[in-house]
C-alpha cells in the first residue's frame, strides 16, 4: 500500500498547480469506499452535525428564534462515515482550529533551554472544506510564510490534504461578494457535487496520488453532458445568493467613516466577547503564554487564540492601552476586513463564509457595518441596544 | 516523526537563543540597566543590528516581551538593555543577577534609517524612558562622529533622581563636538544646574537648525510627542524627517500574533520607527 504521507517528498506549495487540472468523476455510492480507503493513510477530518440542545424559551426575537432552529455543524475526526454532513454550510469553527489549533504548546522549557514541540502536528485529511474556507486557508497561508516564516503552522500545512466540497449558499452566504464561491488553488481534491455524481478536480500532486490509491472507482470520460450539468449548477448555485456585499467600496468608505457617530453605536453595544475573530476563517491572532509546572515536568510556551475585541487587546506592560473603547477595537477589525488588506493584497480578509452573521449575540458583522458605511438604514439588533445602554 | 523535522527546526523564528547577564545595576529607583551576551561567542559576535531596532526577551516560565536594544552595533558583543519595571517579565527580570540566563531573539523592526541619515545633522529629542532606543542611534553617531553633520541631544526628566544615565550625559555637555542640554521637570534636590522645565523649554537654546538636513529623532511618553512635533515643525523640518520610536504590545515581533497592528502595518515589522507623515497618515499611531 503506498503510504503517501511517508514518502517524504511531500514540499506542498499550495500556490503551484502541476500541469493540466485533471478532472474525474465519481459515483456518489463511491464516496465513502474512497473515504475508507484513504483513511487508512491518515486522519480524516470531515463536518458532522452537532446535536442541538433544548429549544431556548428565551429565544423569542425571531432573529435568535430562528437561529436557534440550525443545524450547526464542527470539524470532527471521522470514524462514521455516514455521520459526515454533506449538504450543510459552514461549521461553527472554520478548519483554522486544526491548521492553527485554538491552544498548543510551542516549546518545551528546561533549565537547559527552549525545545521546539511538533506534538500537535498530525497526518490529517480535510473532507468536507467549503471553498470559502480554502480560501481563508490560503488567506493564512500568505500570512504564516510571509516575511520570517513560522514552522508550525507551515508543517501541519505540509501534512493536511485538503478536499474540498461545493455547496449551495443559505441566506447568510456572500462569497459571491468577495469571489471565493470559485477555487483554483488551495487544494488537494475538490468535489462538486451533481446529483447523482462527483465532478473530482485534482487540485495538486499529492490529490493525484490519493486517486491512484483506489483508481477504479473515477471515471475519466467527462461528456458534453457532464459540462451542461455543471453549467447549469454554476448557474443555480450563483442565483441563489441572498446577501451582498459591496467590497470594492469598502476601502473609500471605511477612510471617510473614521469618524462617523456609528462607530460608537457599535461600540457601544458590542459585548466585547470575541466570538466575530474566533470564527473568522482569517483571524489568526494570538497570544502567548508560560506555564510552569511542579516537579521536573518541562514548562510551556502556549500559543492560544486572542482576539482584538477583547478589552485587553493592546494593553502594554504598565496600563497604558492604545484601544481601550470597544469602537475603537472594532474599528481595527473592520479596518483589517474591509480596508487594509485590499491595499495590501489586493483582496479583503473576508471570506464571505457569513459566520460573523450568523455569531454575533447583536449582529454587529460584516453585512451591517457594510450597510452602515453605505450610509444604509441598518436594521440590525446593535441600533436598539446602542440607544438603550447609551440612555 | 513528530518533531523530529530538522529543517524547519534551524528556522525557528520563535526559538530563543540563551544568553547571559554580563552586568546589571541600577539607573534609577525603577529602572535597571541590563548587559547581555550571547552565551553562543559566534552569535554573540556576528548579531547584527541597527540602531532602533528591539528584540525578544526570554524569561524561562515566565513570558517573553520586546525591549528596545540601547547598545550600538558599533559596539559589538555585548547587547545592552535599560528596562523599567513595569509588568511580569520585567519584575522578574529585577530579580536576576549577573550571570542568569535569558533567552533572547531578534533583532526586529526597522530601526532607523541610519544610511539616509549620514551627512545630515541630528536632533535628539528625548523625555524619560525615550533614553532607551535614542541611546543606540546617539552612541553610533558619536562612535562614527565623522559621519554626521551636527549633533544636537535635548533631555528632560521629571526629577533629576530619574535622569537616567546622567553621567553619561553630563560627560557629553563637556564635548564640543555636539550640543547638549539637560532639563527636569521639578528640583527636589536643590543641586540642579541645568534647566528647569519641560523638554521644549530647551529648544531656545539651540544653535540655528538647518531645517532641511537635519534629522529630528523623538521619544518620550506619549503626551510629549504633540508638544515636541509642534517645536519641530516650527523650525521647518520636513515631516518625513521627524522620526519617533513608538511602542505597542507585541507577542511574536514578527508579525503573526497581530497585537501591534496598525491599519495594515505591523508595528514590529514596519515600524517601531516612524515619521511624523506616517502618523499623520495612519491615524491610530500616537
Amino acid at each position: 500500500m503506498p503510504r503517501i504521507f511517508r514518502t517524504g517528498w511531500m514540499s506542498i506549495q499550495p500556490k503551484q498547480r502541476i500541469g493540466d487540472m485533471k478532472i474525474l468523476k465519481l459515483k456518489k455510492k463511491d464516496l465513502f469506499p474512497f473515504l475508507e480507503v484513504i483513511s487508512r493513510e491518515a486522519e480524516l477530518w470531515a463536518p458532522v452535525v452537532k446535536p442541538s440542545g433544548p429549544p431556548s424559551d428565551t429565544a423569542t426575537d425571531t432573529y435568535w428564534a430562528e437561529l436557534a432552529k440550525r443545524e450547526k455543524c464542527s470539524f470532527e475526526r471521522i470514524r462514521d462515515f455516514s455521520k459526515i454532513a454533506m449538504n450543510t454550510t459552514r461549521t461553527i469553527i472554520p478548519p483554522k482550529k486544526i491548521m492553527v489549533p485554538s491552544c498548543f504548546n510551542t516549546f518545551n522549557s528546561t533549565t537547559k533551554g527552549y525545545k521546539e514541540d511538533f506534538s500537535h502536528v498530525k497526518d490529517r485529511i480535510l473532507f468536507g472544506i467549503r471553498s470559502c474556507d480554502i480560501h481563508g486557508l490560503l488567506f493564512l497561508d500568505k500570512l504564516f510564510s510571509q516575511v520570517y516564516p513560522d514552522p508550525y503552522y507551515l508543517e501541519t500545512r505540509k501534512k493536511t490534504l485538503i478536499l474540498g466540497l461545493s455547496c449551495f449558499p443559505d441566506e447568510y452566504c456572500f462569497c459571491k461578494s468577495t469571489h471565493t464561491h470559485i477555487v483554483e488553488e488551495g487544494y488537494d481534491l475538490f468535489f462538486t457535487d451533481l446529483g447523482g455524481y462527483f465532478l473530482v478536480w485534482i487540485g495538486s500532486s499529492r490529490g493525484d496520488d490519493l486517486i491512484r490509491l483506489q483508481p477504479d472507482l473515477f471515471d475519466e470520460n467527462l461528456t458534453e453532458k457532464d459540462i451542461q450539468t455543471y453549467i447549469q449548477w454554476q448557474e443555480k448555485r450563483d442565483a441563489a445568493f441572498q446577501t451582498e456585499v459591496n467590497f470594492i467600496r469598502m476601502p473609500d468608505l471605511m477612510e471617510l467613516n473614521y469618524k462617523a457617530p456609528f462607530w460608537e453605536e457599535v461600540g457601544a453595544a458590542c459585548l466585547a466577547c470575541g466570538s466575530c475573530t474566533m470564527v473568522c476563517p482569517d483571524c489568526n491572532c494570538y497570544d502567548i503564554f508560560d506555564k510552569q509546572f511542579l516537579g521536573d515536568r518541562p514548562g510551556q510556551r502556549l500559543r492560544c487564540w486572542d482576539s482584538c475585541t477583547l478589552p485587553k487587546y493592546s494593553e502594554v506592560a504598565g496600563g497604558e492601552n492604545f484601544r481601550e473603547h470597544k469602537s475603537q477595537r472594532l474599528k481595527l477589525w473592520y479596518t483589517h476586513k474591509l480596508q487594509a488588506f485590499v491595499s495590501k493584497y489586493g483582496k479583503p480578509s473576508c471570506v464571505g463564509c457569513g459566520r460573523c452573521l450568523v455569531t454575533c449575540p447583536v449582529q454587529i458583522n460584516v453585512k451591517t457595518v457594510a450597510a452602515a458605511l453605505e450610509g444604509h438604514p441598518v436594521e440590525a439588533f446593535w441600533k436598539r441596544l446602542s440607544k438603550e445602554v447609551t440612555k | 516523526m513528530n518533531g523530529e523535522n530538522k529543517s524547519t527546526a534551524d528556522l525557528n523564528p520563535f526559538l530563543p537563543e540563551p544568553a547571559r547577564i554580563v552586568r546589571t545595576y541600577h539607573l534609577t529607583s525603577d529602572v535597571k540597566f541590563f548587559q547581555v551576551r550571547f552565551v553562543d561567542m559566534d552569535k554573540a559576535l556576528s548579531f547584527k543590528y541597527k540602531p532602533g531596532q528591539f528584540a525578544m526577551v526570554s524569561i524561562l516560565g515566565v513570558g517573553e516581551a520586546p525591549f528596545c536594544i540601547s547598545s550600538t552595533p558599533s559596539r559589538p558583543g555585548l547587547l545592552e538593555f535599560c528596562i523599567r519595571k513595569a509588568g511580569t517579565v520585567t519584575s522578574a527580570l529585577f530579580g536576576l543577577i549577573e550571570n542568569s540566563l535569558l533567552g533572547l531573539r531578534g533583532p526586529y523592526g526597522n530601526g532607523f534609517p541610519v544610511e539616509r541619515m549620514t551627512g545630515k545633522n541630528i536632533l535628539i529629542v528625548e523625555g524619560g524612558m525615550g533614553v532607551a532606543p535614542l541611546r543606540s542611534v546617539l552612541l553610533y553617531s558619536l562612535d562614527n562622529r565623522d559621519q554626521f553633520g551636527r549633533v544636537s541631544v535635548l533631555y528632560g526628566a521629571k526629577r533629576p533622581s530619574e535622569m537616567i544615565f546622567d553621567e553619561e550625559y553630563f560627560a557629553l555637555k563637556t564635548r564640543s563636538d555636539l550640543e547638549c542640554y539637560l532639563a527636569v521637570d521639578a528640583d527636589d534636590t536643590g543641586k540642579w544646574t541645568e534647566n528647569i522645565g519641560v523638554v521644549t523649554t530647551l529648544f531656545r537654546h539651540l544653535k540655528k537648525v538647518d531645517p532641511e538636513n537635519t534629522y529630528a529623532l523623538v521619544c518620550g511618553p506619549p503626551i510629549m510627542y504633540k508638544f515636541v512635533i509642534k517645536e519641530l515643525i516650527k523650525l521647518n523640518i520636513p515631516k518625513d524627517q521627524i522620526l519617533m520610536t513608538l511602542e505597542r504590545r507585541m507577542k511574536c515581533g514578527v508579525g503573526k500574533c497581530g497585537h501591534c497592528a496598525i491599519d495594515y502595518i505591523y508595528t514590529c515589522l514596519d515600524g517601531p520607527v516612524f515619521n511624523y507623515w506616517d502618523v499623520l497618515h495612519m491615524r491610530e499611531l500616537i
